[in-house]
């Protein structure tokens, strides 16, 4: 088992044809994930070879979904048009739909989660990373070579922290890595993860990376404290962040005494989460629990 | 900075009133001497509590008004040396109330938060009155239409004399958070002047870099980049996302989450090191070729605190084989120039490879660590030692 993403995913990418768009697809395809097709309205009814795939490439998402039975889709647009790309899937019913894209202005992510409530659709991202179910389907940009399957859940706002973590304990392995993103406002939040991954049977064990600004980690840790039942495991970035300043991601940020790590740590703390102080430490928080499994 | 918001609240129909921005002390003059009267002097700095320190004062006079500008321009606010005063003329309030618009990251949409008490920090009012404290979520597809206005002035308890000059400022004031993508639209105090006139007397506004790069060129202008840190300055020239830390440990890593990581791994293993911490961020991405390896060495060299740097990745997308050339490239590049140790720590996609590249390169200024907690342990005691 997994969450959100499993060997029955069909997956089509939005902005196939682009240059992180191929690119990715290509890797995806390599990775065994089963990508049916792209979208581009400008390119609709040609095909593209990636990955030793030959693609068809549909004019929207709609039509994608219909002639191939995609549940998932990838999207790799611009920034300026990631919205009316998130709009489009939302209409077409699309069940998961991962925003890779970086930059996306935080009032259009707004208006997208405040059009997702109702839907059928889930979103994940955007400014993320994707996610991976190893072995299985790979729906994103994580490598699928680091870590193969096993007994724990990752949940990560970073990207190069999921991998890094996925690394330390590729010897025990993943049920599924989700990336959720950076942006102060993203689609699939800690919250939503971890309750999947308490619901999943072969999770046994969940990692929680978090990083400085907002309040997702403290609400996380609320949640974990009445709802997860399973060990978690945590990890905080951004300790020796300054107040005020932009630390790559759009929303780590520490804005006056609030988003800090320590905050976020002891928050976590309090609900019985262990948090290590480095990757390498949570690394090994996570083997003693899964040795005591 | 509150001239720069006045900007924006003037281009969306916000009533208030511009003022002259003066760098010099004789200029600060002569725009109190154009209005005529009693003139307000303020600071203009990226930063809250100008009046308590020192950076805002009534003059009666142009000679007042220029004396204050002297005393003003130069000083420092907060870490921050003001450069210019904004002049204009001197309204009393009446009243002073407190609104703004702001991203609600908790509740992933928009809030409004208004409050007849204002003028003072609202933080503190929502501590000791929480009830005069309006706080009103905006869905993000609905916005703030008139009747949204009506209710959230209704909510907050504007006077009822007011409430149809202040429903049209709301509206305006959603109009500068919308069409300028702000996260933040504050005015504090909105002030009633006499004759019951309402209007933003101070403000800010903080706008999302991600949609000013997309679609708001026009926000370059806002940058002013004398306050600006001389390395983020020359770092953001060359497209590198770097802050500028107090430290001694150089930092070069690829993705954000990584790279603050190794900031505080790195300030771990200085405990042990004489208290030595890292000398900034730089996210060098995932595309980590020679250049882009020359150009964030170039900035942290450039950096007469560092002594030692340690450069992070994990190679994910990018091969460590990529990475290593992109090292070996930057150190031919910048030849002679580079005179700190680098530590490197690879792991990932093709580590061997990566690995081998630097031990046939054998640079002297050049040691390989394995891990992530080595690697800045090594570092931390370089710095230490120089």
């Amino acid at each position: 088992m997994s969450i959100y993403l499993n060997s029955g995913s069909k997956i089509i990418v939005q902005g196939m044809t682009g240059g992180m768009g191929a690119k990715h697809t290509t890797l995806m395809v390599e990775s065994g994930a089963d990508i049916v097709g792209g979208v581009n309205a400008r390119k609709a009814g040609t095909t593209v070879e990636l990955g030793g795939k030959e693609l068809p490439v549909f004019g929207t998402v709609e039509e994608a979904m219909k002639e191939t039975g995609a549940n998932v889709s990838v999207a790799f647009v611009p920034p300026a048009f990631t919205k009316d790309a998130c709009i489009e899937a939302i209409d077409a019913e699309i069940p998961l739909l991962v925003v890779i894209t970086e930059g996306v202005p935080v009032l259009d992510t707004a208006e997208v989660v405040a059009y997702l409530e109702g839907k059928s659709t889930r979103m994940i991202g955007p400014n993320c990373p994707g996610i991976i179910t190893p072995e299985e389907s790979l729906a994103g940009i994580t490598p699928h070579t680091i870590a193969g399957k096993g007994p724990v859940g990752l949940v990560s706002k970073s990207g190069t922290l999921t991998y890094q973590m996925m690394f330390e304990l590729k010897d025990f392995g993943f049920t599924t890595a989700i990336g959720i993103g950076g942006d102060p406002i993203v689609g699939t939040t800690h919250i939503d993860a971890l309750e999947a991954f308490e619901n999943d049977p072969d999770t046994k064990a969940i990692v929680m990376i978090g990083e400085i600004g907002g309040d997702a980690e403290e609400r996380a840790a609320a949640y974990i404290k009445d709802h997860v039942t399973k060990p978690v495991v945590g990890y905080v970035a951004g300790f020796t962040a300054p107040e005020g300043k932009t630390m790559g991601h759009a929303g780590a940020i520490v804005s006056g005494s609030s988003g800090t790590a320590q905050a976020k740590k002891e928050a976590l703390e309090a609900a019985g989460v262990k948090v290590g102080k480095t990757p390498s430490e949570t690394a090994e928080l996570m083997r003693e629990v899964l040795r005591n499994l | 900075m509150e001239f720069q918001a006045k900007e924006l609240f003037a281009k969306h129909g916000v009533v208030t009133t511009l003022g002259v921005i003066a760098e010099t002390p004789e200029a600060a003059r002569a725009a109190a001497e154009e209005m005529g009267g009693v003139t307000v002097i303020k600071a203009q700095v990226k930063a809250g509590g100008r009046g308590k320190a020192g950076g805002v004062k009534i003059a009666k006079t142009a000679d007042e008004a220029e004396s204050y500008a002297r005393d003003i321009i130069g000083m420092e606010i907060k870490g921050l040396r003001v450069n210019r005063v904004l002049v204009t003329p001197a309204t009393p309030p009446v009243e002073e109330y407190y609104f703004s618009f702001l991203l609600d990251r908790s509740n992933r949409s928009h809030l409004c938060i208004a409050s007849v008490e204002g003028g003072v920090e609202i933080e503190e009012v929502a501590k000791t009155n929480p009830d005069a404290v309006a706080q009103i979520p905006i869905n993000a597809l609905e916005g703030v239409t008139p009747e949204k206005a009506a209710a959230i002035v209704d909510e907050a308890k504007f006077p009822a004399e007011l409430r149809d000059q202040a429903i049209e400022m709301v509206q305006a004031l959603w109009k500068v958070y919308v069409e300028e993508d702000a996260t933040l639209v504050e005015v504090n105090p909105l002030a009633r002047l006499e004759g019951d006139k309402l209007e933003a007397l101070d403000g800010k506004v903080s706008l999302d870099d991600n949609a000013s790069e997309v679609r708001h060129p026009e926000h370059a202008q806002f940058e002013i980049r004398e306050e600006a840190d001389a390395l983020e300055s020359k770092a953001k020239d060359k497209g590198l996302n770097y802050v500028k830390l107090d430290g001694q440990v150089g930092i070069i890593g690829n993705g954000a989450g990584l790279v603050m990581s190794t900031l505080d791994v790195v300030a771990y293993a200085g405990e042990a090191h004489g208290g030595v911490k890292p000398a900034n961020f730089l996210d060098i991405g995932g595309g980590a070729n020679a250049q882009v390896m020359a150009d964030g060495l170039d900035v942290i060299l450039n950096d007469e605190q560092v002594k030692s740097v340690f450069v992070n990745v994990f190679g994910g997308i990018t091969a460590c084989d990529e990475v290593a050339n992109g090292i070996k490239g930057a150190l031919e590049i910048l030849g002679d120039s580079a005179t700190k140790p680098l530590v490197v720590r690879l792991d990932g996609n093709n580590v061997d490879k990566g690995r081998a590249i630097l031990d046939e390169l054998n640079h002297p200024l050049v040691t390989q660590v394995d891990t992530m907690d080595g690697a800045a342990d090594k570092a931390a005691e370089l710095a230490h030692q120089a």
